[in-house]
Parts: C-alpha cells; sequence; structure tokens
C-alpha cells in the first residue's frame, strides 16, 4: 500500500468525489428526510421550515403510493417546502403505521394510511400502536370505490347470474385477493358474506399479479379497486359487474352500483386518510388540513382521480372530525365481518 | 408495413433532442445511482421517480425513467464486478464471475464485456418488443401458479451449476436461502414466521441486506484474513480492453442468453428473476471448461448480463401491451403512468402509439448512450480498485449501510448486513459459496407461494403439475437435469478418492 502511495491519492480523490456525487444525486429524490440541507422555506419560525416527509405503508407504484404522490405536489406548493413520500412496507401497513406512531409529534412525519388502519386491531393481536389513541387525525382525502370483475369468459353477465352461479358451483369457483388484509381482501370477504357462500381465496403478492392472473384467466373472480381495475374494464380485459359505492363512478358510467342490482349491503370503498402522532400541535395539524383541503380541489389532482375512477372527499370530509368519526366506525365494523369470516 | 411504421414513429418521438437528452439524464442518474453499493434498480427507480413527476410530456418522463432503469442496471453490476457487491438478485451472478475477473486483473474487460454484452441484448430486445410485443403478453398470460412452480423447480435444480464446489454444499446453501427466504408474514394467512417477535421481520428479510452482507462484507472479511490476496489485485490492473479472442469467447453466449433472457422476461410473474442465472447455468452447462466457472470465465459475466439486460426490456412487454406490471420496477412505472395521467391497460398501447413506440424507440437509443457514457468510465472505475484498501473498504461499508437504509429507513437492514456479513465469512471458509444461497433466497418464496397457488385454484389436487403441459415439460426438463447435475458428481467423487491415494 505504502509502495505507490503518491501515485494513488488523486485517484482515491476523484473515486470519493464520484461517489460522493452519486450520493447526492439519490439525497433529494427521497433518501434522507430529516434535517439534511436546513430550510430554505420562508425562514419564520412557523410551521412548516423544513421538509415534511409523508410515510406510506405500501409499495411505491401502488395505489395508496399513487393518490399520496398527487396529493404530496400541491401540499408541497401550498406548504412552501418539499415534500418526501417515503415507502415503509410490510405487516400490512402496520410497521410503517407503528414506526409514524412513534415519530416525533411535529408534523414532520405524516402517514399516509387506507382503510387499514381499521381493521390492522383485528387482524393483529398484538398490535403495538392504537389508530385512535395513538394518531391524531388530519382528514380524509378519497373514496376509492371498488369493482367486481371477473375473468372475461367467466360465465355469468349480470351480478344477479353472478349470485346464482357462484351459489350452485361454491365448491369450484376461485376468488382472487391482493393479499390478508388487502382492500380485495376485505371487498371479497363481504361479497361473500352478501352473496350467503364460502368459497376459495387465492391470495396474491398485491393487486398487479392477481390482476395478471385474472386477465390470463388463472382465477374467476375478484373485488378490487378502481384505480387498478380501469383500465382493464374499459378494454375489456375483465368483466365488470358493479362497482361498491351507492354512485356510478364518473369513469365507468355503464357499470350499475351494487344497490342498484340488489345488493345494498355490499357498499364499500378504501378510504384513504392523513394522519400525524397524537401529540401534535393544534395549529400543526391545521395548517396540514388546509393544505389538504387545498390540495384536493386542485384541478390537476380532481382529473388524475377521475382517470381512476375516484374523486377528492368534499372539503367538509377531509377534517380530523369527520375522518375520526369515520375510524372509529370502520374499526368496529370490520371487526365484526373479520371475526365472523376467521370464525368458520 | 406497420412495424416499420411504428418504429418511424418511435424514433421520431424517441430522437426529438429533449427526448434524447431525457433519456441521457436517466441514464446517467441511473448510473450514478447504481454504483452505490447495495443500491440496484428498484432502489434507484423508487428514489429517482419524484424528478419525473413536474414534467408536462408523459413520453419524457418514462423514457427517462427507462434509462434510470438501465442505467442503474449497468451501475449495479459494475460494483458488483469490482466490489462482489451485487444490488439485486441478477448482479448477483455477473458478481460470481466477474469479481473473480477483476480480482486476477482483468476488471475492465468484464466492465467492457458486460456492457457490449448488453448492449447486444438490449438491441435485439427492442426489436423483438417491437415486432412481438402482444402475442408474446397473450401467451405470457398461459402461464400460471403451475407453470410458475414448475419453472422455479427447474431453475433451482439448474442453479446447481452456480457452485463451483461441492454439489452437496451448493445444495445446503439452496435450502439455507429457501429458509431464510421465508422469513416474514406468510402470504396466505398472515401467520409471521421466523420473526422471533420482531414486526420489522414482518415483511421478511431484505434481499439488499442479504446480498451486500454474504457478497461484499464478507468480502472484505476474506481480504482481511488474507492479505495476499490484496496485494495481488493492487499490482494487477491491466488490460482494459477485452481481446478479439475474447471476444469471439462471448459471441454465442451473448446471443443464447438474449434469447433466453427476452423469452424469460416476458412472464409476468418473475421469470426476469431467472434471467440471469439460468443463462449463467446455461454457458457452465455447455462449456467445454466448465471448471474455469467460478474462476473468472469470461462468459460467465457476458451470459447473464446479457440475459439480464434482455429481460430487463421485453419485461416492458406486459406493461406496455397489457398494463400489467411484471416486477416491482414496472409497479413503479405504472405509478408513473397513473401520475401522467395515463391509465395504465392495454388500451395505452392504441389510444398512445407514439408514448409506447417512443419508450420502445428510446430503450435502444438508452442502449447506446449506456454504451458511450459506460465505456470511457471504465478507465476510472478499474483504478478504484487502486484506492489503498483502509480508505475503500471503510467507504465500501458506509455507502452500504447508507443505501441498505435508504430502502425502507429500517435499521434492522443495516443491522442484517452485519450479520449477514458474518454468517457470508463463516461459509466462505467452510468452502460453502454464497451465490447458491442467495438464488434460494430470492426464489424460495417464488416457489412457496406458486405451489400453493396452484393448489389452492385446482382445489388441493396436486394432478394439476402434469396434466397442464407447459408444466409438465419443465417438470420434465427438471428431472433430466437434475440427473445430469448429480451424475458428474458421482463420478468425481471417485476421482477425488483416487486423487487422495497418491
Amino acid at each position: 500500500m505504502t509502495r505507490v502511495g503518491r501515485r494513488k491519492t488523486p485517484v482515491a480523490a476523484v473515486t470519493l468525489l464520484f461517489l460522493g456525487l452519486s450520493l447526492a444525486a439519490c439525497v433529494p429524490g427521497g433518501g434522507g428526510g430529516g434535517d439534511g440541507g436546513g430550510g430554505e422555506g420562508d425562514g419564520g419560525s412557523a410551521f412548516p421550515e423544513d421538509d415534511i416527509e409523508i410515510i406510506v405503508p405500501f409499495a411505491a407504484g401502488g395505489p395508496t403510493d399513487t393518490v399520496t404522490r398527487m396529493i404530496a405536489d400541491p401540499m408541497s406548493e401550498s406548504l412552501g417546502v418539499q415534500i418526501v413520500v417515503q415507502n415503509i412496507e410490510g405487516a400490512g401497513g402496520t410497521v410503517a403505521a407503528g414506526q409514524a406512531a412513534t415519530a416525533a409529534p411535529d408534523g414532520y412525519t405524516v402517514l399516509m394510511h387506507h382503510i387499514g388502519m381499521s381493521t390492522a386491531p383485528t387482524l393483529y393481536p398484538d398490535l403495538p400502536y392504537d389508530p385512535l389513541a395513538d394518531f391524531q387525525t388530519v382528514g380524509l382525502v378519497t373514496e376509492v370505490p371498488m369493482t367486481i370483475i371477473a375473468r372475461k369468459d367467466f360465465e355469468p353477465t349480470t351480478v344477479d347470474e353472478l349470485i346464482a352461479y357462484v351459489q350452485e358451483n361454491q365448491d369450484t369457483v376461485t376468488l382472487a385477493h391482493a393479499g390478508v388484509g388487502s382492500a380485495s381482501n376485505l371487498c371479497g370477504l363481504l361479497l361473500q358474506d352478501a352473496m350467503g357462500v364460502k368459497v376459495q381465496e387465492v391470495p396474491y403478492d398485491g393487486t398487479g399479479p392477481a390482476m395478471a392472473d385474472l386477465v390470463g384467466g388463472q382465477v374467476d373472480f375478484m373485488c378490487d379497486q378502481t384505480t387498478n381495475t380501469t383500465g382493464q374494464i374499459s378494454a375489456g380485459e375483465v368483466k365488470a359487474y358493479a362497482v361498491t359505492t351507492p354512485e356510478r363512478v364518473e369513469s365507468l358510467p355503464d357499470l350499475p352500483t351494487t344497490a342498484e342490482e340488489g345488493l345494498p349491503d355490499l357498499e364499500v370503498t378504501v378510504w384513504h386518510g392523513l394522519y400525524v402522532p397524537t401529540g401534535t400541535p393544534d395549529d400543526v395539524v391545521a395548517t396540514l388540513t388546509e393544505a389538504l383541503q387545498a390540495a384536493l380541489q386542485d384541478e390537476g389532482v380532481i382529473d388524475q382521480m377521475a382517470d381512476l375512477g375516484t374523486a377528492p372527499v368534499e372539503t367538509d370530509r377531509a377534517t380530523p372530525e369527520e375522518h375520526t368519526s369515520l375510524l372509529e366506525e370502520q374499526i368496529g365494523a370490520w371487526e365484526e365481518v373479520i371475526t365472523a369470516s376467521q370464525g368458520g | 408495413m406497420d412495424l416499420l411504421d411504428n418504429l418511424a414513429l418511435g424514433f421520431s418521438t424517441a430522437l426529438q433532442w429533449q427526448n434524447v437528452l431525457f433519456c441521457l439524464a436517466g441514464v446517467a442518474l441511473g448510473t450514478a445511482v447504481g454504483v452505490l453499493p447495495g443500491i440496484g434498480p428498484t432502489a434507484a427507480i423508487a428514489m429517482l421517480l419524484p424528478i419525473t413527476f413536474g414534467f408536462d410530456d408523459p413520453t419524457s418522463a418514462l423514457i427517462m425513467l427507462a434509462g434510470i432503469y438501465y442505467g442503474a442496471q449497468y451501475g449495479g453490476s459494475t460494483t458488483a464486478i469490482l466490489l462482489n457487491l451485487p444490488g439485486e438478485s441478477s448482479a448477483a451472478v455477473t458478481a460470481i464471475d466477474g469479481h473473480q475477473m477483476a480480482r486476477s486483473g482483468q476488471a475492465g474487460t468484464a466492465l467492457a464485456v458486460a456492457a457490449i454484452g448488453s448492449f447486444v441484448a438490449g438491441t435485439v430486445a427492442t426489436v423483438v418488443l417491437a415486432v412481438a410485443a402482444p402475442p408474446l403478453a397473450r401467451a405470457a398470460l398461459s402461464f400460471g401458479a403451475a407453470e410458475y412452480f414448475a419453472l422455479v423447480v427447474l431453475g433451482l435444480i439448474a442453479s446447481i451449476a452456480l457452485a463451483s464446489g461441492s454439489t452437496l454444499k451448493a445444495l445446503a446453501m439452496i435450502v439455507l436461502g429457501i429458509l431464510l427466504g421465508l422469513v416474514g408474514q406468510d402470504l396466505y394467512t398472515g401467520v409471521p414466521r421466523f420473526t422471533f417477535g420482531l414486526r420489522e421481520l414482518y415483511g421478511g428479510l431484505n434481499f439488499v441486506s442479504v446480498a451486500v452482507g454474504v457478497f461484499g462484507v464478507a468480502e472484505i472479511l476474506r481480504n482481511l484474513h488474507d492479505p495476499r490476496t490484496r496485494r495481488r489485485i493492487v499490482s494487477r490492473v491491466t488490460n482494459i480492453w477485452p481481446s478479439r479472442a475474447d471476444l469471439r469467447r462471448i459471441t454465442w453466449p451473448v446471443l443464447r442468453a438474449t434469447g433466453l433472457g427476452s423469452a424469460l422476461g416476458v412472464l409476468p410473474g418473475g421469470g426476469h428473476v431467472l434471467a440471469s442465472y439460468a443463462s449463467y447455468a446455461v454457458e457452465k452447462r455447455i462449456s467445454k471448461h466448465p471448471e474455469r466457472f467460478g474462476h473468472g470465465a469470461i462468459e460467465g459475466v457476458a451470459g447473464p448480463e446479457s440475459a439480464n439486460n434482455a429481460a430487463a426490456q421485453t419485461s416492458f412487454i406486459p406493461l406496455l401491451t397489457l398494463g400489467l406490471p411484471a416486477h416491482p420496477v414496472m409497479a413503479l412505472m405504472v405509478g408513473a403512468f397513473i401520475i401522467q395521467g395515463i391509465t395504465p391497460g392495454p388500451d395505452v398501447m392504441t389510444d398512445q402509439p407514439e408514448l409506447v413506440w417512443g419508450l420502445i424507440a428510446s430503450m435502444w437509443v438508452g442502449n447506446v448512450l449506456l454504451v458511450l457514457l459506460n465505456l470511457p468510465l471504465i478507465g476510472l472505475w478499474v483504478r478504484m480498485l487502486r484506492v489503498p484498501y483502509s480508505v475503500l473498504f471503510p467507504t465500501i461499508v458506509v455507502f452500504a449501510c447508507i443505501g441498505t437504509y435508504s430502502l425502507g429507513q429500517n435499521p434492522y437492514h443495516v443491522l442484517a448486513v452485519a450479520f449477514f456479513g458474518i454468517l457470508g465469512f463463516v461459509l466462505v471458509r467452510c468452502g460453502c459459496e454464497p451465490a447458491p444461497l442467495l438464488l434460494g433466497f430470492v426464489l424460495g418464496p417464488l416457489l412457496e407461494d406458486n405451489l400453493r397457488r396452484a393448489l389452492l385454484i385446482s382445489h388441493g389436487d396436486p394432478s394439476v403439475f402434469v396434466t397442464r403441459p407447459i408444466s409438465a415439460v419443465l417438470l420434465a426438463l427438471a428431472v433430466v437435469a437434475l440427473v445430469v447435475a448429480v451424475l458428474p458428481s458421482i463420478r468425481r467423487k471417485r476421482e477425488v478418492v483416487f486423487a487422495e491415494d497418491e
């Protein structure tokens, strides 16, 4: 080493420089968060003066991630700071929620979570946090409708036929979903309840592979969010029966609602909301709520969501109060459904 | 001619100056992030995805993301070859012989061969995409859980070839890898397995932690343990360009790997993962000098790198034609589509032809740029090996930890690097190789998921594996591969007995 040290020093410097540059390229992209650059924001003492991190508890590119990134941009504009979207996957979103619960309650760590926030207490008995006690709600974001779909050569063509067919062939049909606790799993449970059947469920690791097998005709039917199904439905790659909201969705105007088709009990949306840890000052929460409401009125966000068959919630639903009451109601409702399904 | 029209449309889009620029930016950024130890394409895209959100033109955004993707892949191969630090599973294969070449002073050749192989594969795969994307995507959908299970079985058995030493030890490593792959929450029941009550392990062990540990950190420990190997690399950094004989040796491996990779990449259920392993296994099997594999065989770099790049490109096929993401990187691309206001689905190809064809053409442009960008850089990379070890080793470890931590901001991933580093060192001392372990780790969950899924769909009837024709053929091939793999090792054992008598 010492022999040729004279010649090596510049090379080492160059290498380190290059590695440094590489690192520099990666940090603003979304690696770090925290106290990296120091605020180039307003300079005042008011919140926010540094980057805000929104934790998404699911994979990048998934529906929750997409919704988050849609609103992150306009929120970042109205808050005047960078918003970093951080994906922390694992255990049905409870790893991320667990981390967010113990983050500093200063508003710089925000959790985006969906319906799974209300099912986790039932699905994970040893949950290290309490969705109601450990979090302060910021507001609802969107309620994504779900669609009941099947492989395109599946025999039944209407909801009535589907119910009759599934009841008759209970032992042979297969119901795909995106993994235990996923929205499609929950909707599938409700659908089975509504039909009065118990069919073979086939779990997939995420909604993409499940859709691939449905398009490929490997499984029979599934219930999934419009964010995933709209493109496939419009192209006729899968057969659609109904949408699980009280009203029809704009992007699929011909698709009847479950209520229209005689399944009024089957009403389910994948609602998304923002959370901060309990103890976050009220004015900080209010600032975040305001930014969220502004983002939900952004034309671009409305358009992007419409393309996916969903819409931002009304401004009066994007509030901590509405969010908390929905969360409370859903925790109870899902406990019933899930416990019943596990009982047999 | 539809094809020519489409390609003309594609190139007229891809060659617009701003798109070339975005492509170049993507390739350069991807390479820069990809060379960070432990950062592979998925992590690179996830990090750099937000850059493209502000773009007005979705085509430019997707061209840049695609550039980042194969840039990162190439960058990842660079660290795999130079430092034995693979950032994703395919680079782990490149590391086997690539790093051996680097250790014997042929780092430049290995890097150049990787670049050339990738370029050829990329060119061919672009043509495949252009000519046959829709029918291929349809064919790929006939692969169900039973077929994937059979494919993974075949892959695992063929991968015994990954080991240059004892078959028994290779098998043991594969099994250990499969067991490690089981850590985490069971997909089917939600029950946590081998998590020791740690919620951080519910999502399973992170590939990067395992790979960086058993390859990179173990390599550093081994170097520290045995100073002789250290001096050897420092003193012999010569040949940068592959010789004419080298080029002749890699011609067929590159072409075979391109075909193999293109075919596997189309499968949306994880075929791309197998591409580089399959290519390595094939090349070793048909080589006249299989004993060179694992000790710096140039075919062992050219094949997997080409297969990987071909698969990377054809894995766009399910996404572009059907809107179905084949793997996490493609799922990120779906996110990018949506952010850009395009609903991914089968209609994209007809509704947005200039986007789809522009993207396809840009892949070729990107491959050209990648070669132009990287061939001159090889000299610089190679010189990195001359950095004194007292500087290089700590730098690698620090960057590996940063890279691993940035994946999920999960300190357990960093602790896992340390754990697997020590485990890797112990294994190497015992004469076990890390590559089969990593393969088991990657394929184990695929094996289990598809086995159970196939049985769920068949309502418990195991005959699906032999009554479905594709699955039956693949399993038959697996049996043949097993026999072929086991026979010579039995023969060799006899030879060893004789050799020890001397």
